[in-house]
């Protein structure tokens, strides 16, 4: 176990029937961090993620929060615990207005600070206080994944998930979405973040780890595994 | 004159429509969080019918005499009782097998439906039971020989439906509980990240299914004041039909899909033959469906890989 971990991974197994996809993953992340996890297409990433919130079960180890072991507990209470997810693939709720999906984000926490918050997310997304009262499903690839953080930030969550976020944008909004994320950062919250993005998340976490075939091959300081061989070969495209 | 037993058909397939819009509320809401029918939906329908008459017996008893009193008091504890049915049939039928496959919680339903028939058979008898009827006199419109009625009950049914779905319609779009429920129809493994406890929805959503079909089950009885142990599979199936007419999972949907089955049967019964009035209701559905194979509002549905 490691000393102060926010978020910790002992030793965790899952399955989906008889595939092994994740074996034996030990992740941990401090508070304040950002840690990333980079890999290829299938290696496991998004299954981590989602044995967080109980879907699929750990099938072996320990997910850890506060030193507490959550990897039975229902899938709600996870977020009350103060960790909020972006999910890949944004996931927004198309048929509800963008207002209402930043509503859905304070389910955890109540509407005591909806003004203010909300206040907030127009703040750093203008784009989607002007679309407030439109369907959430009409906009744009973009402009949808800035609704995904805004509604995950309104739980005003210790920590966030992000899964993929940069997959399927324009490379401008790519950049964009990463700016959004170092200031997200910025206000003091703790960030996992799991990108095939190699390049972009190396270059904005301070920590991370190289999954392959579900299991840890590599981890350590961003800024290390920017210069490693094995890295740069199989990531990043550069030689 | 044609223009009266036309506006009687139309008064007489709107409330009739409304009825089914009622109790399509809880196929359709059901649908929308579980992508399950409720077969048991219809026996809740039957069993309102049942409470409210005891309600009745109960309210006489104490000997109140205000029918006004009677009849709200009754609705009420109706909706009450029967949103308890509903309630249990999540719990049991559909719960416990959650996770399992899409198949046996159909099968536990069309249990629970056969146990609800034959309960109420064994316990208030099998032959048809009658309630007083509360409200009589109607509201007359043309001449002496040819008029059109509006039968207070009818008024009645027709206000009172418009009150439950003026309720339901805002407790959907405007409360906290009608948003999270809102969010799990349309995407449950997200709402429950995001910290909606997705059970407590499910079983509200059959809570509130179950309550309006006890509005159309009151309403129904002391409309014409008998009913039976088997009600509950024939209003079952129409109200199914208005749901998918209307496209399922849409709940203005159902009310629309209840209307448009209602008028068509009434008109149908009016003009051409009472006894072949639902097969030609079930015919334009099967019609309607070829065209538009998710219903008058529904959506195709995506399958997510």
């Amino acid at each position: 176990m490691q000393e102060n971990a926010l978020l910790e991974f002992v030793g965790v197994h899952a399955h989906y029937g008889p595939v092994e996809a994740l074996k034996s993953v030990d992740v941990h992340i401090r508070t304040g961090e950002i840690v990333s996890l980079i890999g290829a297409n299938g290696a496991g990433k998004t299954t981590l993620l989602s044995t967080i919130f109980g879907s699929p079960r750990a099938t072996g180890g320990r997910i850890l929060h506060r030193g507490e072991d959550i990897s039975r507990l229902p899938t709600n209470r996870i977020a009350r615990r103060g960790i909020a997810l972006v999910p890949e693939g944004r996931q927004i709720y198309q048929d509800m207005s963008v207002e209402e999906n930043i509503m859905m984000g304070t389910t955890p926490i109540g509407m005591e600070h909806f003004n203010e918050d909300r206040a907030t997310m127009f703040e750093l997304f203008p784009r989607l206080k002007e679309r407030r009262n439109q369907m959430a499903g009409t906009m744009s690839g973009g402009e949808q994944q800035m609704l995904a953080i805004a509604r995950a930030m309104m739980a005003r969550p210790e920590l966030i998930l992000f899964d993929e976020p940069s997959l399927g944008l324009a490379p401008l909004v790519v950049k964009r979405v990463f700016e959004v994320l170092s200031e997200i950062a910025a206000m003091g919250k703790t960030i996992f973040l799991v990108e095939q993005n190699a390049n972009h998340a190396l270059k904005l976490s301070q920590r991370a780890y190289v999954m392959v075939n579900g299991h840890i091959h590599l981890s350590g300081e961003s800024a290390a595994l920017l210069d490693n061989e094995d890295v740069r070969k199989a990531y990043l495209g550069l030689h | 004159m044609d223009f009266y037993i036309l506006a009687q058909q139309l008064i007489n397939g709107i409330t009739l429509g409304t009825i089914y819009g009622l109790i399509a509320v809880g196929y359709t809401m059901v649908y929308g969080v579980i992508r399950m029918i409720n077969f048991a939906h219809g026996d809740v329908y039957m069993v309102s019918a049942y409470v409210a008459a005891i309600v009745l017996a109960v309210i006489s008893f104490f000997g109140i005499q205000s029918v006004p009193f009677a009849l709200i008091s009754i609705l009420i504890i109706t909706c009450f009782v029967t949103a308890v049915y509903g309630w249990a049939i999540e719990r049991v039928a559909y719960r416990p097998l959650r996770g399992s496959t899409k198949l046996a919680p159909l099968i536990s339903a069309i249990g629970i439906s056969l146990m609800l028939q034959s309960y109420v058979q064994i316990a208030q008898g099998a032959r048809d039971q009658g309630v007083p009827i509360l409200i009589q006199g109607a509201l007359r419109f043309g001449g002496e020989e040819h008029f059109a009625q509006i039968t207070y009950m009818q008024a009645i049914i027709l206000i009172a439906s418009l009150v439950a779905m003026g309720i339901l319609t805002y407790v959907i779009n405007h409360t906290r509980i009608g948003r999270q429920c809102r969010a799990t129809q349309q995407n449950r493994q997200i709402s429950a990240v995001l910290g909606v406890d997705t059970d407590r929805i499910i079983s509200t959503v059959f809570v509130i299914g179950a309550s309006t079909a006890a509005v159309g089950g009151t309403l129904v009885t002391f409309n014409y004041g008998s009913f039976n142990f088997f009600i509950g599979f024939v209003m079952g199936i129409k109200a199914f039909t208005a749901a998918v007419l209307g496209g399922i999972g849409s709940l203005p949907g159902a009310v629309l899909g209840g209307i448009l089955l209602g008028l068509t049967e009434a008109l149908f019964a009016g003009y051409v033959s009472t006894d072949y009035k639902d097969v030609f209701a079930f015919g334009l559905l099967i019609v309607l469906l070829f065209f538009r194979p998710y219903g008058l509002l529904g959506r195709p549905e995506i399958q997510k890989v």
